[in-house]
């Protein structure tokens, strides 16, 4: 479907692209976790940084979300309920455990990191550390 | 059916349809799953990032609609620095058979999850017949 120039969606190719040659082995390995589950968009708001994964089906309590230093680490697990005595017509819907990191290019402050969870969607809010913000020197 | 299994990312699988859309977005294919019980058929979809009120349900024609709406308004202001999934609008439909009571159609939605009950009409649920 033909539309209008999407820069988003540029940068999703361009990316899709990347993470390709970067999966092959080519380039280093990432940060100590496994897997690529919740897939995450990273955002700039000012000088911090948003992170936003779809979790849909996952419960908050379910969820383990850690910060150090760069690094943030989310860990958790999703399971699927049928009932008693269902027969499935269609599965299409993925269930197991999750455990992967991420890094920002900068300190971030854990203290105030806000975790928002709604409509299936998980969204951190990564301030930049005070002492990683660079610093005005007036001239004396 | 193992849940200590790493869980995969699932990819996008983007509508292909017939009626073309006007709008200038997305749509994708919401991952489902369909169960049975005795009395009733149950669609469970995955909707993340939709509102309870931008979730819209037809039936027309014995084709049960859903059209699942994301609000992109919430993504003003920030500038995208590394994706791995796309935003878009969710759309999927089915054609229900006979034995679906078209009037007794429940929704509900739970964390991004969809959960639609049909109830099956009184002549397609099982019953016992007694012997005498």
């Amino acid at each position: 479907m033909a539309t209008l120039f999407d820069p988003f969606d540029a940068l999703f190719q361009f990316q899709q692209a990347l993470d390709s040659y970067r999966t092959s082995g080519w380039l280093g390995s990432g940060p100590s976790a496994s897997g690529a589950y919740p897939p995450i968009n990273i955002f700039r708001k000012g000088d911090d940084a948003v992170a936003i994964a779809e979790i849909p089906g996952i419960n908050k309590s379910d969820l383990e979300i850690q910060v150090l230093g760069k690094t943030v680490r989310l860990a958790g697990r999703k399971a699927v309920q049928y009932g008693e005595k269902a027969s499935l017509h269609r599965r299409e819907r993925l269930v197991g455990r999750f455990d992967r990191a991420f890094t920002v290019p900068f300190d971030i402050e854990a203290d105030q990191v806000k975790a928002e969870c709604r409509d299936g969607m998980l969204a951190l809010y990564l301030p930049r550390a005070e002492r990683d913000k660079p610093k005005t020197i007036a001239v004396g | 059916m193992a849940a200590s299994q790493a869980l995969e990312v699932q990819e996008k699988k983007e509508v292909v349809s017939k009626d073309e859309k006007t709008v200038p977005a997305r749509y994708y294919v919401p991952p489902t799953d369909i169960f049975e019980t005795g009395d009733a058929l149950t669609v469970v979809m995955e909707l993340p990032g939709v509102e309870k009120q931008s979730i819209q349900v037809n039936v027309e024609n014995d084709v049960l609609r859903i059209d699942a709406r994301i609000d992109f308004g919430k993504y003003e202001g920030l500038e995208p620095l590394y994706t791995e999934y796309n935003i878009g609008h969710f759309a999927r439909s089915f054609t229900l058979s006979h034995k679906i009571d078209q009037q007794q159609i429940s929704a509900e939605l739970n964390d991004g999850v969809l959960t639609l009950t049909l109830r099956k009409a009184k002549e397609a649920q099982p019953r016992q017949i007694a012997i005498n």
